[in-house]
């Protein structure tokens, strides 16, 4: 969002566009103003366009107000809001296909501004799969597209600062937080703390947090042994201190930190360093006129992601200098990712979660036992098809990786689920030859 | 740096590797098999899957009939992840002139025994609701399945590995010698037989095979159940692969036992990189939604490209290889340090792997092959020659 | 706007707030999403439209993500296996 207010600002003629209904992202998607947005366009455009899908992990009441002045912001500067809309493919340079409900379009431009966001890491346990065993920032986002959490028992589990956020509003929305479990250890949760010192507005956030869980038991060196239920989540088994506790609850809200969303980054050839987007100082890609800016470029959250998006905003439109005098500030910001990372390692203990016939991939229901048979990614999911459903690999991929040490294969079209006819679409330049060469059996 | 020495070594886990693997190691051959990748990668991985008797020449029926019988004779033993369904085949007739070569088909296969059904157009859409509007009937084909060929290429390597093959998987192929293939880590492999079933890259081992890759896209959707039950093949498909030149699709698609349905296909030459050709994409997409409207709105998953071992005279290359006219080395069928070709099967792997799996070792063991191979000995090209 | 929205979830009418998902439908209604390829129940998991976990059958049209679309009244959703 700020990326594309900042560019519009420049006098260049911006699009942005958000899978989600409203623009926000995850984090911020409620939390933007609440009128559905009417003025997506399907002109082909040349212009900046900007895919935003900020991702954060942290929220409370000072960043509503200031998703909200954020979307203001975009709407004022003059960006053509698209919501609802998913980028697909890239048929050609700079032309992107991307599809909503009722249909698609085609987007082109000179410079594209990816801040494609982050998900969760989800890891398989026994009977994970149950209905009611959620994504920590799963359950939040049902929360807040209407969920009632008053009085439900959540247990929160995996990793990650998103956990005390997600714990910290559901509670103020009713839930009852028996424990929070944190898989880091005690050692480098107080490590991590220490170093907040350093950001004084975390240290404000920190205070503010513990207010919220105050009561709230949190445990470190704890992480979720098992689901139990019939047809729908009924109690986890956690570890915790060496011993497990089994707690009844309504819903388990787990999830083992975020992932990077590079998908459509690879899609268009930029080049990964450590599982993320490389960029240069503007927040250029390996492509030239592909910036990408927030969690795909490393996990650090809503102030990195905010410097960012405006570095890369201002790049685009050739306000260099501009974008030069956030530098200071983002490396600060750079520091906080650093620390995440080091901070929320995950444990070799999560390896031996999966029981054989825990399912790893749930697209297409392939059991622990089948999966690890294999030596590789493409060999798994050759034979046993891990990975080759609906998800592409969203959920299983990063899963995979941490259990067995796999890489991933590169990227094909569509990087999301598409309809036939958004890829049989005819795209400028492709139509031009289409015309040309007999369509069908000669 | 091992140097074992085996009575064959397969160049290619692939289908047709994995299927002279399973057929020589059941024959008491000591069998090796190396590839760069995993068991069932190349164009087994990227394929239909489809199990289906060609009549594009006289050779091609021969072979594939075959080999869909054997295929029969292999479905109690195939393992549920093999996904074998005998769902059929019905070449789709657009109109009268298609009609004709739908009773030309007719006489063709029942003079060889092989069961069929004319279509008229209501049977036609009995079977298959969702095609478009206005076809003239069709060419039902009911002993031809569909399978899943990784798993199947993975069942038969299983089945030659408890007879005692030995796989050497992950490393390149660097050379084929007489006697001994060589690995790209140095490591050399012995044996008195070499065969090349390396698919695509076969010519790269062998060099003055005539293979040339021919790509093809294939599209797989989420899961429509019932949407389509038979395989569907337009009848301008065998024009389009046909022509020697150029880039063509044909409507063709398949159901999955998931419920997916594979849409293809397309056929181009001098197409090198395997990203996808969106330009192509289109063009094929746009044939299938000529033929079934309702494909329009289902959700894609996946989208890919393979490459098929294409020949001039399209038919495969199966027995031993006679070597280039500058060496000078006669290559011998019998006797030692000799290479075997199987390789060269176009969009025909899957369903011919079985029936080259016999004809080759027939060929190597000396026994009376069970269906002629001179249509597909690599030498009859060297024939063609001496005649220009 | 009215505050609330009745929708059906095969057949049986649910009462959600505007501005709730068809997910939240589903779990208000008790009812799993989808079945899966070996016959688990499945149920909203990324929240997101990420994981496809959610899907189910709205006004006819399979594989909807239920999560990513919002209840409009007299919506019909049934449940995919």
């Amino acid at each position: 969002m700020v990326a594309a207010a900042r560019a519009a600002e420049c006098g260049v003629r911006v699009g942005i566009v958000d899978d989600n209904f409203r623009l926000g992202g995850q984090i911020w998607r409620s939390a933007s103003d609440h009128a559905r947005t009417n003025d997506a366009r399907f002109d082909d455009a040349r212009s900046n366009v900007s895919q935003n899908n900020v991702s954060q992990y942290q929220n409370n009441e000072a960043q509503n107000t200031e998703a909200s002045r954020s979307a203001g912001w975009v709407r004022a500067s003059g960006a053509t809001v698209l919501c609802g809309l998913r980028v697909v493919h890239q048929p050609e340079a700079g032309v992107l296909l991307a599809e909503n409900l009722d249909g698609f379009c085609e987007l082109t431009y000179d410079k594209l501004v990816l801040a494609t966001g982050a998900r969760e890491r989800f890891l398989p346990f026994p009977s994970w799969t149950l209905p009611n065993v959620m994504g920590a920032g799963g359950l939040q986002a049902m929360v807040k597209s209407g969920l009632p959490i008053q009085g439900k028992r959540v247990v929160v589990a995996g990793t990650g600062p998103l956990l005390l956020a997600v714990a910290a509003y559901l509670r103020k929305h009713g839930a009852e937080i028996p424990v929070i479990c944190e898989q880091a250890s005690w050692r480098d949760l107080a490590k991590f703390g220490l170093a907040l010192s350093v950001w004084p507005e975390k240290i404000i956030q920190g205070i503010q947090l513990k207010r919220d869980l105050a009561g709230v038991p949190f445990a470190s060196n704890s992480w979720p042994l098992a689901a139990h239920g019939q047809q729908i989540l009924e109690s986890v088994t956690i570890s915790r201190a060496g011993k497990n506790q089994n707690i009844p609850c309504d819903y388990l809200a787990c999830g083992f930190h975020l992932i990077p969303n590079v998908e459509l980054p690879l899609l268009l050839g930029c080049g990964l360093s450590n599982g993320c987007v490389q960029v240069d100082d503007f927040q250029t890609t390996t492509v030239p006129s592909v910036f990408c800016a927030g969690e795909p470029t490393s996990i650090g959250g809503v102030e990195l992601a905010l410097i960012e998006g405006q570095i890369a905003g201002l790049a685009a439109a050739g306000h260099a200098s501009e974008a030069k005098a956030l530098f200071p500030k983002r490396q600060k910001g750079r520091r906080f990712a650093q620390l995440l990372d080091r901070t929320f390692r995950l444990r070799p203990e999560l390896r031996s979660l999966p029981s054989p016939e825990t399912m790893v991939c749930r697209c297409e229901d392939v059991p622990y036992y089948c999966v690890r048979q294999h030596r590789s990614w493409r060999e798994a999911k050759l034979h046993t098809r891990c990975g080759m459903g609906p998800c592409q690999g969203r959920v299983c991929g990063p899963a995979t990786q941490f259990l067995f040490n796999w890489n991933p294969d590169s990227v094909r079209p569509p990087v999301f689920p598409a309809r036939v006819e958004t890829l049989a679409a005819v795209t400028g330049q492709s139509q031009r030859q289409h015309s040309e060469v007999t369509g069908g059996q000669s | 740096m091992s140097n074992a020495a085996y009575d064959v070594v397969i160049v290619g886990a692939g289908i047709v590797g994995a299927a002279c693997a399973d057929e020589l190691a059941r024959r008491g051959l000591r069998v090796a098999v190396a590839d760069a990748d995993v068991v069932g990668s190349g164009a087994t991985a990227a394929g239909m899957g489809h199990i289906v008797v060609m009549d594009d020449s006289d050779a091609q029926f021969a072979l594939t009939r075959f080999s869909q019988q054997l295929w029969q004779e292999l479905r109690p033993e195939l393992p549920d992840d093999v996904e074998y369904e005998q769902c059929g085949t019905i070449w789709v007739a657009a109109d009268e002139e298609e009609m004709i070569e739908v009773r030309r088909k007719r006489d063709y296969y029942g003079e060889r025994g092989v069961p069929t059904q004319v279509l008229d157009a209501q049977a036609l859409y009995r079977l298959e609701p969702n095609l478009r509007a206005g076809m003239a009937g069709g060419f039902l084909v009911p002993e031809d399945g569909v399978l899943y060929p990784p798993c199947a290429a993975r069942f038969l390597m299983e089945r030659a590995q408890k007879q005692g093959a030995k796989l050497h998987l992950g490393v390149p192929v660097a050379q084929i010698g007489r006697g001994q293939v060589r690995l790209a880590d140095g490591t050399e492999i012995a044996a008195a037989i070499i065969v090349n079933a390396a698919g695509a890259r076969a010519a790269e081992l062998t060099p003055g095979l005539e293979i040339k890759k021919r790509k093809g896209h294939l599209v797989i959707t989420d899961r429509y159940p019932g949407f389509v039950r038979h395989q569907l093949v337009e009848l301008g498909y065998l024009k389009s692969a046909h022509s020697v030149s150029g880039d063509s699709v044909a409507f063709n698609v398949q159901p999955r036992r998931t419920g997916q349905i594979l849409i293809g296909s397309s056929r181009q030459y001098g197409a090198e990189h395997k990203e996808v050709d969106h330009s192509v994409l289109v063009r094929m997409l746009q044939r299938a939604q000529e033929y079934m409207p309702g494909l329009a709105q289902m959700s894609t998953v996946r989208t890919w490209t393979g490459f098929r071992a294409a020949t001039p005279d399209k038919l495969p290359l199966i027995g031993p290889w006679a070597g280039d006219a500058t060496s000078g080395t006669a290559g011998d069928a019998t006797g030692d340090k000799s290479i075997f070709l199987a390789t060269g099967h176009e969009g025909l792997g899957i369903t011919t792997s079985l029936g080259t799996a016999r004809i080759l070792a027939d060929q190597i063991t000396g026994t009376k092959p069970e269906i002629p191979v001179e249509p597909y000995l690599p030498s009859r090209t060297a024939k063609e020659y001496a005649h220009a | 706007m009215p505050d609330q929205i009745t929708v059906t979830v095969n057949g049986m009418p649910v009462v959600v707030s505007s501005g709730a998902t068809v997910a939240v439908a589903m779990v208000l209604a008790g009812q799993a999403c989808r079945t899966s390829v070996s016959g688990q129940p499945r149920g909203p998991l990324c929240g997101m439209g990420i994981c496809f976990e959610c899907r189910v059958a709205i006004g006819g049209i399979p594989h909807c993500r239920s999560c990513q679309v919002l209840c409009e009244p007299g919506m019909e959703v049934t449940t995919e296996n």
